[in-house]
């Protein structure tokens, strides 16, 4: 521990902090918007954190210099408030300022900081830097006039994923980022999978929202059929005050049902019928020899990075579908037979923790007979706004369940989907009964579990037999993962992964979290919130009645009455894929 | 990468593993392939990318931060325009602006037949001799605009000549 002074008082900190986090551990949050999750980045780029130190020339960023023995920091110094003022004023006169327009307005770092430095209204007025939007990715927008440089993003997807996607581009006034050649997303060898959306202080980066396309399929008269994913009820409740890790699914079907849709149903009836089609495909590679490891192809980000990477390697991922399009196939053979629906005028809308989703619902390889599983795919944020422009109190609604004809039944193996591992202990549950004849004892395969990035692995004994299983989420891990088994070394049988780190809980269309706009969470919530989520989504597992995706009743209805067999031919037409190869920069011509 | 024949695929990863001991190898190489190739397109910054393990956009942030570094294929002959303080104090800027009026480009660009391109250049040190003209290394002193038409005009006979001669 070291001594140190803010405003004239001392205090004890741990030694190697910088200016910034020793503050926040006394008592002081010092503005600030380059700095993010204790540097993953910290470029010191934005200077809306200056201070005065002694020992340091002139002003110092406080989210990069170090703390050391004796130092007297002073943060409310007419120099140095007016300092951290025309910084953010520097930033803001190159800023697209139509806040009433931005999507981000009420979770936006910048506004939220110019309003605690007090930056006026157009301090500096002068040329604005060239503007390039890019909209033509399914899953992202990127706009320039939004972006404030400060590195967050970049910082992200190379941490993440080892891709490095978004990187400086040109330098001074017209230094942008973006793709290399200032290509949009669609035309390089991004996976969409929005974690540099989810970190961006500002407008610059975000989801390519479709709400625009519900509200087209409502006034065409269309059947709007919406089903929601997983993890969304982990994490929803944060856009309405919840603390995070509170589950809201009752009141989240209950807002869905007021948003008019026909019918709300839950992704996990798709889960669970993923892992029927999924956990039969493991067999058969098993028992009859076919391509090991197989891996789980739920996640649309981490199929994009094995078209575009691991072309090699795409016999290995599983055949099936994700749950929302395996469960949107059925919505449109199954649910419209039943109801005398003709397909054609059903729209499936898919609320989804995700914004990869948004590309892959669009893929040629998924539509049955030339008509699309879904037709619209949201994120939870969008979902928010959905609910918040339709006057729905959230907070004031009642639990409701889902609706239950057909496919309202989930299991809890549904449920734990949204987490990393989770996709992996639901198949092993069905697999291991299926090989025994009876259901594992305890129920969970805790060794599955974790809720971050990084690999895990596990042994299964099932019947004398030694299953070897593998876990990653983030592409960081799963390239160690995919390169073992391009040089021969790997040992597993079966592989999941998941394109962002913790799993779909962290996905890419999930809550912002902000610390510097949660003041009622703990300082330490970048560290906890994945934990906090996967939480929310182990307890609903453990309060299900039905625990194993094979038990679940309407799916043995589903495959007596319609479905036939797990793999069988009928099931192959609606649940299966197919994938292929993708070169990433050489799709448009230079 | 498909664009980028075998030996040039063989050369470039040669670059490369001249500095695979470096711990900040991108420089060198860049600088070692602009000497090489005289620019640095996207298909051998993938190359590199992929030789290196550095991600392309950061290469691609490298190539357009330094102005030593092009992205197309610079001209037979390159102007280089001094506009630092003393010769823009002597009127380089009017120089610069007939060199780009007589070869319809602006500055950092290359004509379509490929002889010229036109670069801005921060100080060369040679301020005794403002405006300063730098021609593939040939510096032309005390540059004035009406001489412009006629540097140009050399320049073509010059490339007539080692065309004639090298036939």
């Amino acid at each position: 521990m070291i001594n140190i002074k803010i405003e004239g008082i001392e205090y004890q900190v741990q030694e190697g902090l910088t200016i910034l986090e020793a503050a926040k551990a006394c008592g002081y949050e010092i503005p600030s918007l380059c700095a993010f999750n204790h540097g993953e980045c910290n470029q010191g780029s934005c200077r809306a954190c200056l201070v005065e130190a002694t020992g340091a020339r002139g002003l110092v960023a406080s989210c990069v210099y170090p703390v050391s023995d004796g130092m007297e920091i002073r943060i409310s110094t007419p120099k140095a408030v007016e300092a951290r003022r025309r910084s953010v004023e520097l930033l803001l006169s190159n800023h697209n300022k139509n806040c009433q327009q931005c999507d981000k307005n009420g979770q936006c770092e910048l506004l939220h900081v110019a309003q605690l430095v007090g930056a006026r209204d157009d301090a500096f007025n002068g040329t604005h830097s060239e503007v390039f939007v890019d909209r033509l990715a399914p899953g992202l927008v990127r706009d320039t006039s939004k972006c404030i440089l400060c590195g967050r993003c970049v910082a992200r997807c190379q941490n993440a994923h080892g891709l490095g996607i978004l990187g400086f581009e040109n330098r001074g006034f017209s230094t942008i980022v973006s793709p290399a050649q200032n290509r949009s997303f669609a035309d390089s060898p991004c996976i969409q999978c929005g974690q540099c959306v989810n970190v961006c202080p500002t407008g610059a980066l975000m989801e390519n929202s479709e709400i625009g396309k519900i509200d087209a399929a409502f006034k065409a008269g269309k059947h709007v059929i919406a089903q929601a994913a997983p993890a969304v009820r982990a994490a929803l409740g944060e856009e309405f005050g919840y603390p995070i890790g509170t589950p809201v699914t009752g009141k989240m079907a209950a807002a869905m049902r007021r948003l008019g849709f026909e019918r709300v149903y839950d992704v996990n009836f798709g889960a669970d019928l993923t892992i029927m089609e999924e956990g039969t495909e493991l067999l058969h590679r098993l028992t009859e020899g076919g391509t090991l490891p197989m891996i789980t192809s739920c996640s649309p980000g981490w199929v994009n990075y094995a078209e575009y990477n691991y072309g090699d390697l795409l016999p290995h991922l599983s055949s099936c579908k994700s749950p929302h399009q395996m469960q949107g196939a059925i919505i449109k053979s199954w649910w419209a037979q039943q109801h005398n629906v003709d397909p054609k005028d059903v729209f499936v809308v898919s609320v989804m923790p995700c914004v990869a989703k948004k590309f892959e619902k669009d893929r040629d390889q998924l539509k049955v007979d030339g008509i699309a599983d879904v037709d619209a795919v949201i994120t939870t944020r969008e979902l928010a706004r959905m609910i918040r422009r339709s006057g729905i109190l959230f907070n004031r609604l009642p639990e409701e369940d889902w609706d239950a004809d057909i496919m309202g039944d989930y299991s809890g193996a549904g449920v734990i989907f949204g987490v990393t591992g989770g996709v992996m202990e639901a198949a092993l549950r069905t697999v291991y009964f299926k090989l025994t004849g009876k259901e594992h004892d305890p129920i969970e395969f805790t060794a599955v579990r974790g809720h971050d990035a990084g690999i895990r692995e596990a042994s299964i004994d099932i019947n004398g037999t030694t299953v070897n299983v593998a876990i990653a989420s983030g592409m960081k891990s799963a390239k160690v993962l995919l390169d073992e088994i391009r040089e021969g070394k790997s040992k597993y049988q079966f592989i999941e992964i998941m394109g962002c780190p913790g799993g779909c809980i962290n996905g890419g269309g999930q809550p912002y979290v902000r610390p510097s706009l949660l003041p009622n969470e703990d300082d330490d919530i970048l560290d906890t919130y994945k934990e906090k989520r996967a939480k929310a989504l182990y307890s609903e597992d453990e309060r299900q009645t039905v625990r194993q995706s094979h038990n679940n009743p309407q799916i043995i209805e589903l495959y007596e009455k319609y479905l036939g067999e797990p793999n069988g031919h009928l099931a192959h037409k609606l649940l299966h894929t197919s994938y292929a190869a993708r070169e990433g920069f050489n799709e448009i011509q230079k | 990468m498909g664009g980028l024949n075998s030996a040039a695929v063989a050369q470039i990863k040669e670059i490369c593993a001249r500095y695979k001991d470096e711990k900040t190898p991108l420089m060198m190489i860049l600088s070692d392939i602009q000497n090489e190739y005289g620019y640095i397109p996207l298909e051998v910054q993938e190359l590199v990318s992929q030789e290196t393990g550095i991600s392309v956009a950061e290469i691609y942030g490298v190539v357009t931060f330094y102005s030593f570094f092009s992205l197309t294929p610079k001209g037979k002959y390159v102007i280089g325009c001094c506009l630092g303080t003393a010769c823009y104090v002597k009127g380089a800027q009017n120089v610069i602006d007939r060199f780009s009026e007589e070869l319809k480009i602006k500055p950092g660009e290359t004509t379509p037949d490929g002889m010229f391109t036109l670069d801005a250049l921060r100080c060369i040190g040679a301020c005794g001799i403002a405006p300063a003209v730098s021609i593939n290394g040939k510096v032309y002193p005390k540059m004035e605009v009406n001489q412009v038409p006629k540097v140009i005009t050399d320049l073509y006979m010059d490339y007539k000549n080692k065309e004639g001669q090298s036939a």
